[in-house]
């Protein structure tokens, strides 16, 4: 089962919910931390890195020798990333999407793809859990290949994997979110809590994924998050209380199921929870 | 109006739920006649708090999405070998391919090959972006579409209506409530702006993310503050972090205590600063030492 975990809002829970549950899964379990601009999972997974490899996306380079500067390639691309003003193009690396386009419409070959880096994947293995994360290279604006990268290392044959998801609701979090067998959205119980759980509903709907919900620090803001999941029969798979231990035991890096064994239960009941809802569902 | 230059200040976070909008929220309210935009346009909050009547709406349409005309497509599978993102959903048997709106990136290869020019290329709509007035003073804000794209390009849009709006009618001061992360609307958000202002906590996360942010600020040569919020959940850690953004080349814009009053602001409606929370206090000082 691929299953991710996502939310409308940031700082709700995400990391929180996904490391915990992957350490309390019992077997094998593949975690893709697929929030590239700021992965967090390593900070509360620390294990022996065995593996980096440096992730590029295509993008174009003129030979100047073959170029007759038709400008061809410049009205061709959509992200003004190729120019051409009577001379040979300019590239901007940095608009680039790698879509391959300038290449094929140059009448003359003139153009090849070379690669740029846009960040790194990092594997590393503690106690059963392969931790696979993706980092973006600072000023790289765009996150999806780097995501795709980290989830073409993606394992699922029979195994758990879990994906914890950067927050929002555009272009990063659908590319994790792909594919996907089930979602967890993580929220809390407060207005901005509830006003971005409604958008990130609206997004896992438009992606036809089953979707439940974790409600984190229970006891905060009010029962606006569970009236809106009774109206929307959105079953609510696990609430995790506003306890401060748990926010000072997250401050240092240390797993809830090993700062405060009491929670264990919780996240062991998580799993079956998801497993059941999503039965209920297809 | 010579010689008048409108200030910007951007807050970002790297992590997300640090209290950017809570933040936001009460420095509209401590700072006179500002602008504000809010350009977390995939999960946009600052209205929850600032309750703003909505005075106009524009469409926003960015980018344009391939559409395969069914009764047209021939099934050759050209668009399929071309496209890069995994777009183009397969159809059985001699049946007509499709493309996937949510993963097609509108480049627009599969539309150039295609042989029998069965592929449509229509502009698309993303979102749109507001202009209202809320108790502090005019709000842009911004609506992406549900899995749209180019949320960069709609902060960028956001940001210079609020500045233009700012420079039309006099108002010395844009305040911008930004989004979470490093990537294309952080990028968007902060190019250009006169300052930005970090809120983290005091967690391995917070820091981690921090580090990132603030080398992002660095290579846009953006002169930044730090604050710390809920700083007491970790003293050790907000003193670490403190160190680490002097080292950064950012400046130390205070701290802000762990309070369950900004939780019971954000239930009435409030701004933390329109209450008597305790952190209301820390804030202030924040937002004096900023010096706007």
């Amino acid at each position: 089962m691929i299953l991710a975990v996502a939310s409308g809002k940031g700082g709700t829970g995400k990391t929180t919910v996904s490391v915990n549950l992957a350490r309390s899964t019992g077997s094998a379990v593949q975690l893709l931390d697929c929030d590239v601009e700021e992965p967090n999972a390593h900070l509360f997974l620390c294990g022996l890195k065995t593996g980096s490899e440096i992730v590029t996306i295509p993008i174009p380079e003129v030979d100047e020798s073959l170029c007759d500067a038709c400008g061809e390639c410049g009205r061709f691309c959509r992200y003004h990333a190729i120019v051409s003003f009577g001379a040979s193009p300019l590239v901007f690396p940095e608009m680039c999407h790698g879509c391959g386009g300038c290449t094929l419409v140059c009448p003359r070959g003139a153009i090849r793809e070379i690669g740029r880096r846009v960040g790194v994947v990092e594997t590393q293995e503690v106690d059963g859990i392969t931790l696979i994360q993706g980092r973006i290279d600072i000023g790289v604006a765009m996150a999806p290949p780097l995501i795709r990268a980290v989830k073409s290392r993606m394992n699922s044959k029979g195994a758990t994997v879990i994906l914890d998801a950067p927050p929002g609701t555009s272009c990063p979090v659908i590319a994790t979110l792909r594919g996907s067998d089930y979602v967890l959205l993580v929220t809390e119980p407060t207005p901005f809590g509830l006003h971005d759980l409604r958008l990130a509903v609206d997004m896992v709907r438009e992606l036809t994924i089953p979707f439940g919900v974790v409600v984190n620090r229970m006891g905060v803001g009010d029962d606006r998050v569970h009236q809106f999941c009774r109206e929307q029969e959105i079953p609510i798979l696990l609430e995790i209380p506003d306890d401060r231990r748990i926010a000072e035991a997250y401050s240092r890096g240390e797993l809830v199921v090993d700062a405060l064994p009491e929670y264990r239960s919780h996240f062991a009941t998580l799993l079956w929870n998801i497993r059941d809802s999503r039965r209920s569902q297809s | 109006m010579t010689g008048m230059k409108v200030q910007e200040l951007v807050i970002i976070s790297g992590k997300g739920g640090t209290g950017k909008t809570s933040l936001t929220a009460s420095f509209a309210v401590l700072a006179a006649f500002p602008i504000l935009a809010d350009c977390d346009v995939d999960a946009a909050d600052l209205h929850l708090i600032l309750a703003p009547t909505i005075r106009e709406r524009h469409e926003f349409r960015s980018g344009n999405e391939a559409v395969i005309r069914s009764a047209d497509c021939i099934s050759c599978e050209k668009c399929f070998d071309v496209c890069r993102f995994g777009a183009v959903v397969p159809g059985g048997e001699g049946e007509a391919f499709a493309i996937d709106p949510v993963a097609c990136e509108g480049c627009g290869v599969c539309v150039r090959f295609c042989p029998v020019a069965a592929i449509d290329f229509p502009e698309s709509l993303c979102g749109e972006w507001l202009v209202s007035e809320t108790r502090c003073g005019p709000m842009v804000h911004a609506r992406l579409g549900v899995a749209a794209e180019n949320s960069g390009k709609l902060v960028s849009t956001v940001r210079s209506e609020a500045r233009r709006l700012a420079e039309e009618n006099k108002h010395g001061l844009v305040i911008v409530d930004g989004p979470p992360g490093i990537g294309c609307p952080v990028i968007a958000s902060l190019t250009g702006t006169s300052q930005a202002l970090v809120v983290t906590e005091p967690t391995v996360s917070g820091e981690h993310d921090l580090e990132r942010v603030l080398k992002l600020a660095q290579h846009f040569g953006i002169p930044t503050s730090v604050c710390v919020n809920k700083w007491d959940l970790n003293p050790a850690m907000t003193a670490q972090i403190e160190a680490l953004a002097l080292r950064s080349g950012a400046r130390i814009a205070g701290r802000i205590r762990y309070d369950n009053g900004v939780t019971a602001a954000q239930m009435l409606g409030k701004a933390v600063v329109e209450t008597e929370a305790p952190s209301a206090g820390d804030i202030r000082l924040v937002w004096k030492s900023l010096g706007l």
